[in-house]
């Protein structure tokens, strides 16, 4: 726990997320941006940890997480991606779609583009919930379920899905360039294919019964087969886009809606996953039975393996850890990565060893040795 | 009614001029107050001010700074409820030692960054806005460590001095900035402000860093050494009590005497007579309370004052005679004519070792319940308020955490943290949770969903259900029928279910088609709800049999729809009328019985439809298309019959 540093920052963080950093250097994060929600004024803030590498401030405040800048934000900010080094895209609780740009050399944020209002109801605003983007293309998903795409370097909207979904869409992904997944609050996966110009998803995956809402979701980095998602009984499952419409496996993970969940970038073998119940969870699957010894104490294995779906022929050491579902040689260790604390952690970004966190409890954890 | 203890602090409210009347609501926290018209018989003529004031009682709750001590204040809370109740009170001591620490460095990490604020504002308002709260902080921090000193601690005699003298110490720094300053000068000694510096470090019993100074001064004056020196053995010979060493109370004691005889000696021999700052030094020592108090401006305050006496009069002061010492210092310490200040009588109380006394000032002296809500909770976990009970709520430390919650609700974004100091009053934390929840305002489905799992935590079904059917409400405002059935099936309010299918139904008649298939085709048992939502889903299946071909099934399922009565009177003419593609395929699908059975339920309709009044004239024409309908419906059941009762006899010969 050594590693980790706490900040109180005077507003309750809705997302935090890592600026990227380039692939040909090896370096590891060193900027992040928060959302707050909840708040009067609703600010986006850009924060910097001050690793080796970066030119900004002074090492004298060694690991305490420093303020660049903040702006305002029109309402909560329900989700935040970087667009690029730096452009950041927000989404909020009054339906629009912010792009803030970062001026590096003058530490500013400013808006450069904006659509008001593209969730809507029929006479009122609805809050926009998601936002995924692969640069110039932005979707944004909402409570008024719709699928809205945008480009970047366009002003209009490109296109929009009405009524892609019944319920309340939470969370959007890329599986491919060209698909995406959205999951919903009646515990369905859909699968969206925008070469077809159909208003209606190419696949619909779901939780058998229950209608679990899913909050969150995420696809493996290499593997894009392989997503996993969280829902509201806490519950981590793990799906297999190609096999069956039910999830793969599901493991019993937190007591409260799972907020987030994220492969390793660049080492998906490890998951992290946050929650309302004030929990961050570190999930390692391994295939082999003998476990790296570093990863000690504090850990739970509480893996339920629902099928034992022998996958599909192929070769052995080709298939995710995570689809082995042979229990006996796979297993999962989830270890806890917060000091004990009551107040939901929203949101959470893993890159390289660093791991950023922010709670309704106004505090923003990193982390900068994480084990992976 | 009771005596006031103090007279109510007025606000003026800036519109309300002279002669207006001003009407008022009570919020948790704040009052709303508006202008209103004194007489309402006498016809609104006079334009009132359209303003609407909202009055604050705690302006405190909205600083950034001061939220990073709610929240950081909030952990450490919830952290000592969870102590095991079944430790022994011994030991648990260091634990809330401990948790009294951790505290303080809040305020004192709080109290820093509005410092560092302070200076670097420009706005001279708000400098001084925050040099006020930086002086509110350190009052609070200065009663929270006496606190800790005399009653968490709760120190005995002997190391009951060396905890005040700590305490004294930590809210004297000033001296550590004044010795820097003269040590960094050319020549320390020649200073002015140095003796100054050496009879603060004497004052506060900091002797080793006193001797070091004297140092310079005694390289610099060859001549008088002698007498350096023996002040210095004085100096370095006070014995001190060791409260982890094997030494006793009473030995102590003997020592401390016998080195106060010395001093007392050297004083009488006039052995620094030539020296009158060495002079000064040993009669502080010695304890002469008329030195002390020629020193006024390097003590500052009365209760340092005491401590010095005490340290060099009473080292082994018991807790019990404190407040003698405290009383007779602070009277002879302030003027006659300056009244005594609110931390004065706060602090004279905590020595008289009077907590609700200190409570209660406090309380009348700070406009905010943090202070006293949270010292009040980490007394009662130590024992120490068990025998009071206030006359109104059910004791004094629920009554301040509530006030303190309360205060925290009325805030839009701390309320979350107010939750968990309700959940910590047994009494009536639950009923203010349950009248406050109800009120947040939810502007999103997350926030929703965070209100509600706090609500389904806490098994608080009833307000679920209204916040469930807030959102539902919201949901059929905006024509988002399947998330308003989301939450109603959450909510299991069969009623608006019921309504919501019923919206469907319509939707239905009038377009068609279904929306929200992905919703209705995955009901699965939620579907039981209600008798409507159940139709809706069946029905659906029955348009999803009919699709795929399955006409048996499909024609099973209709006919059950009425015949179990699961689907509305209302809505049996179209189901018959469904029936009709079924009756008219090539092959037979309703069995004889079936047909029957249909016949039967068509007859029922029309009979229950020509009881009731006959239609008026305008619907004459709708009329002849039901008509038309019922005729369409009797021929083809009746074609029917006959291939079923053709078909069936063939199959049965």
């Amino acid at each position: 726990m050594e590693s980790v540093n706490a900040k109180y920052v005077s507003q309750k963080i809705s997302k935090t997320r890592w600026q990227p950093v380039s692939h040909s250097t090896l370096q590891q994060p060193d900027i992040f941006a928060t959302g707050s929600w909840d708040n009067e004024d609703n600010k986006i803030s850009l924060w910097s940890i001050g690793n080796p590498g970066s030119s900004s401030l002074d090492d004298g405040f060694e690991g305490d997480p420093q303020l660049l800048c903040e702006h305002k934000h029109d309402g909560d900010v329900l989700d935040l991606q970087f667009l690029d080094q730096d452009k950041i895209v927000t989404t909020s609780s009054t339906g629009a779609v912010t792009i803030f740009r970062h001026h590096q050399n003058s530490q500013t944020i400013s808006v450069s583009q904006r659509w008001p209002g593209v969730h809507c109801y029929p006479c009122d605003n609805a809050p926009c919930t998601g936002v995924v983007c692969s640069s110039p293309e932005i979707v944004t998903v909402g409570e008024d379920g719709r699928i809205v795409v945008f480009r970047a370097d366009q002003e209009g909207v490109v296109r929009v899905i009405e009524n892609a979904d019944s319920s309340t869409i939470h969370a959007v992904t890329y599986l491919r360039t060209t698909e995406i997944l959205t999951v919903n609050s009646i515990g369905q996966l859909k699968l969206w294919d925008f070469r077809q110009q159909s208003n209606s998803p190419s696949q619909i995956l779901s939780l058998s019964g229950d209608r679990v809402p899913l909050h969150c979701v995420d696809r493996h980095p290499n593997q894009q087969h392989i997503v996993a998602t969280g829902g509201q009984d806490g519950m981590l499952c793990v799906w297999d886009i190609r096999q069956g419409s039910a999830p793969f496996s599901l493991m019993e993970a937190h007591s409260a809606e799972m907020w987030e969940i994220h492969f390793h970038p660049s080492n998906p073998d490890h998951l992290f996953t946050c929650s309302e119940d004030g929990s961050l969870l570190h999930w390692e699957t391994s295939a082999q039975s003998d476990m790296p010894s570093f990863l000690q104490g504090g850990r739970n294995n509480s893996m339920t393996s629902r099928s034992a779906m022998a996958p599909a022929g192929g070769n052995q050491s080709l298939i995710s850890a995570w689809l082995s579902g042979d229990s006996s040689k796979s297993r999962v260790e989830t270890t806890h990565m917060l000091p004990s604390q009551t107040l939901s952690v929203n949101s959470l970004d893993v890159l390289g060893q660093c791991l950023v966190c922010g709670t309704d409890g106004e505090a923003i954890f990193v982390n900068r040795q994480v084990p992976v | 009614m009771e005596e006031l203890d103090v007279e109510p602090a007025i606000t003026n409210i800036p519109a309300a001029s002279d002669g207006k009347h001003l009407g008022f609501a009570w919020g948790p926290g704040d009052i709303l107050a508006y202008e209103t018209l004194y007489k309402a018989s006498s016809g609104a003529k006079g334009s009132g001010c359209s303003f609407i004031h909202e009055v604050r009682k705690d302006e405190d709750i909205y600083s950034p700074i001061l939220r990073k001590l709610f929240n950081e204040s909030h952990h450490i809370f919830v952290g000592l409820q969870t102590i095991k109740e079944d430790l022994p009170s011994k030991n648990k001591k260091p634990q809330f030692v401990s948790i009294s620490k951790n505290y303080r460095s809040v305020i004192r990490a709080c109290m820093e960054e509005l410092q560092q604020v302070a200076v670097s504002t420009k706005d001279a308002k708000v400098a001084m806005q925050y040099g006020n709260q930086v002086s509110i902080l350190l009052a609070i921090e200065l009663i929270w460590n006496l606190a800790e000193v005399l009653f968490i601690d709760s120190a005995p005699a002997g190391s009951l001095l060396l905890h005040l003298l700590d305490w004294v110490r930590l809210h004297k720094a000033d001296v550590d900035e004044k010795a820097t300053e003269v040590l960094q000068s050319e020549s320390p000694a020649e200073h002015k402000d140095y003796w100054d510096v050496v009879l603060s470090y004497v004052m506060q019993g900091r002797l080793e860093e006193s001797r070091q100074m004297l140092v310079k001064q005694a390289t610099l004056h060859p001549a008088p050494r002698s007498m350096y020196k023996l002040m210095d053995t004085l100096l370095s010979k006070m014995p001190f009590y060791n409260p982890g060493g094997n030494q006793t109370l009473t030995e102590y004691d003997v020592k401390w005497r016998h080195w106060h005889e010395e001093v007392d000696r050297c004083l009488q021999d006039n052995s620094f007579a030539s020296n009158k700052h060495l002079e000064i030094i040993c009669r502080i020592l010695v304890g002469d309370e008329d030195t002390l108090l020629e020193h006024k401006e390097l003590l500052g305050t009365w209760y340092h004052f005491l401590v010095t006496r005490l340290l060099f009069s009473h080292p082994t002061v018991q807790p019990t005679e404190l407040h003698y010492y405290a009383q007779s210092c602070m009277t002879m310490f302030l003027d006659s004519r300056s009244v005594p200040e609110p931390l004065d009588n706060i602090l004279l109380a905590a020595f008289e070792f009077d907590i609700h006394q200190v409570i209660k000032e406090c309380s009348i002296a700070l406009n905010n319940w943090w202070f006293v809500a949270h010292l009040t909770d980490l007394l009662d976990h130590c024992k120490l308020l068990q025998s009071h009970n206030v006359h109104f709520g059910s004791n004094l430390r629920e009554f301040l955490l509530l006030e303190y919650a309360s205060g925290l609700f009325t805030h839009h974004s701390l309320w979350q943290l107010a939750v968990d100091y309700f959940d910590h009053c047994p009494d009536l934390g639950r009923v203010y949770l349950e009248l406050q929840i109800e009120r947040v305002p939810l502007n999103t489905e997350r926030k929703a969903l965070k209100v509600l799992r706090i609500c389904e935590q806490r098994q608080m079904s009833e307000q679920v259900r209204s916040i469930c059917k807030i959102m539902a409400m919201r949901a059929l405002k905006n024509n988002r029928l399947g998330s308003a059935l989301s939450w109603s099936i959450r909510a299991k309010d069969a009623a608006f279910a019921t309504l919501i299918s019923e919206r469907f139904l319509q939707d239905y008649c009038a377009r068609g088609t279904f929306s929200d298939l992905d919703l209705i085709d995955n009901l699965g048992p939620a579907m039981l709800l209600s008798d409507r939502l159940t139709f809706l889903g069946k029905y659906r299946e029955f348009h999803r049999l009919y699709g795929e071909k399955r006409f048996g099934e499909a024609a099973k399922l209709l006919l059950s729809l009425m015949t179990a009565k699961i689907a509305p009177r209302s809505f049996w003419m179209t189901l018959l009328t469904d029936a009709l593609p079924l009756l008219e395929q090539k092959e037979v699908i309703f069995s004889a019985g079936q047909t029957y059975e249909l016949m039967f339920c068509l007859e029922e309709l029309t009979s229950s439809l020509s009881s009731v009044a006959p239609a008026t004239d305008g619907t004459m024409q709708d009329e002849d298309i039901e008509q038309t309908k019922v005729e369409l419906l009797r021929l083809a059941l009746a074609r029917n019959l006959a291939m079923a009762i053709v078909k069936e006899g063939t199959v049965s010969t």
